[in-house]
């Protein structure tokens, strides 16, 4: 079970709390989880990644263990402890504009 | 009685107001989606209570939200805009090839005759449209694609396709207008469009009358005489009284021509209202006045409409989707400020009042004439 932290706009976008639970199958990257997130929450489709390139939006980022991993690869694999759900993938939406 | 319903979008979420007939006393809905931009909201006239909403969001970017019961729940809708085939490029602002980039959804306009049925138009320029009530969205290609796409600039606002107008008398013939392409037309459905910019003069364009590339900020028709359009450009207000095939100037004794807004009296189709904005770099009334100006001879001749609005030390703009008229008699006319204040007029202009004065930037508001 993966555990997803989603941003305000995001919780409200979806109707769901801060944290959501996945199940993603090995392996467990950012894409993968995104993946999983998109086809349970179809609303945020494009929210997070572009619908077309699949990039990561610019505002957007991505935590595992304290760590910015926004520039990793999407297929590279996110931390063990994040796979194993003691700790959770965050969503972020970038301290930037006014 | 009847009722009105105002669909307000602004930069931090919808509000809806609503009235009865005697458009006096208000109440406030909202803030629905709050801290998203919500560029533009507006029911259908088939089935009022469903509504659609541009809901975007510079972290987050595009959604659709529609309404089934008024506004008071939303549901997401599908917000996947995907250019036709290959995007292919305008021109930047510096003159170079550009790669067309989906941003958000500045216009919705729902079909006059289906309640599933709803055309929107994007940033960079195109024209989408959904017959499933919002599960899908296709674009409308023929618009980029009939040639003189890749000779289309952005405005300061970015490149957005803001104007949808669909003739009541034959739902093939759709009006749209682009910052700063110029306005455009269908006769087909949209199997074919042609520009409709002859008479447009833009002095600060290269070529003052080319054929596109004028930036044209709103136009309005009244739905009796579909080829009659009204045309708030940059600078200068416009009229055509053959459809879009030529254009001539209107602006008579206005105190600037530059401004954002026009919109047309809902009975009488010679009346028309503008609201004057100094310049293109002053986005505010001249003098600090915020005016209302209307014509009762489809232009030329224009009044200050001045009761109840503030005369003095007022400096916000009204920007191109935010006013509006009702189908009360006596028509009611309302427009929003960037400084957060919905105006109304219950008496097609003679005297106004604020509705509520302390919104977020509104963008848009549209009227809904309930029964």
């Amino acid at each position: 079970m993966i555990r997803v932290v989603l941003p305000a706009h995001l919780q409200a976008l979806a109707s769901v709390g801060r944290e959501v639970h996945l199940d993603v199958e090995a392996p467990v990257t950012q894409r993968s989880v995104l993946d999983v997130l998109e086809a349970r929450y179809p609303m945020l489709r494009g929210a997070v990644r572009d619908h077309t390139t699949q990039k990561r939006r610019a505002l957007v980022r991505f935590f595992a263990c304290e760590e910015d991993v926004s520039h990793e690869p999407p297929d590279a694999l996110l931390p063990e402890a994040v796979a194993s759900g003691a700790e959770a993938f965050y969503i972020v939406g970038a301290i930037a504009g006014g | 009685m009847s009722r009105v319903r105002l669909l307000v979008g602004t930069r931090k979420g919808a509000f809806v107001l609503t009235s009865d007939g005697k458009r006096q006393r208000w109440d406030v809905g909202g803030p629905f989606f709050g801290g998203w931009e919500i560029y533009h909201l507006k029911g259908s006239p088939v089935d009022q209570d469903r509504i659609y909403a541009s809901q975007s969001s510079g972290w987050f970017g595009q959604q659709i939200q529609r309404s089934s019961d008024g506004g008071k729940t939303w549901e997401a809708m599908n917000n996947k805009f995907a250019y036709d085939g290959e995007a292919g490029t305008h021109m930047w602002y510096d003159g170079t090839p550009h790669p067309w980039e989906f941003k958000r959804v500045w216009h919705l306009e729902p079909s006059l005759t289906d309640p599933d049925a709803v055309y929107a138009g994007v940033e960079d320029a195109a024209l989408f449209r959904t017959t499933d009530s919002g599960k899908s969205w296709h674009e409308l290609p023929a618009l980029r694609g009939h040639g003189t796409g890749p000779k289309w600039q952005p405005g300061a606002g970015g490149m957005c396709l803001h104007t949808i107008l669909i003739d009541p008398t034959d739902p093939q013939r759709i009006f749209i207008a682009i910052s700063a392409a110029g306005a455009f037309r269908t006769d087909d459905g949209g199997k074919n469009w042609k520009p409709i910019n002859h008479g447009l003069h833009s002095q600060y364009i290269p070529n003052p009358t080319a054929e596109v590339g004028h930036c044209v900020h709103r136009i309005a028709m009244h739905r009796s005489r579909p080829n009659v359009l009204f045309m708030q450009k940059h600078w200068d207000v416009m009229r055509s009284d053959d459809a879009g095939d030529s254009w001539h100037e209107i602006s008579g004794n206005l105190p600037t021509d530059f401004g954002f807004v026009v919109d047309v009296h809902s009975h009488e189709p010679q009346t028309i209202y503008v609201v004057p904005i100094k310049s293109d770099s002053e986005h505010y009334p001249p003098e600090g006045k915020l005016r209302v100006y209307r014509s009762r001879t489809a232009g030329n001749e224009w009044e200050a409409l001045t009761k109840g609005l503030p005369q003095q030390d007022c400096y916000v703009n009204v920007l191109r989707d935010a006013m509006t008229v009702d189908g009360l008699d006596k028509c009611g006319v309302y427009f929003g400020t960037t400084g957060g204040q919905v105006y109304g007029s219950a008496d097609a202009g003679d005297t106004w009042a604020p509705i509520v004065r302390d919104l977020p930037a509104v963008l848009s508001v549209e009227a809904q004439t309930l029964p």
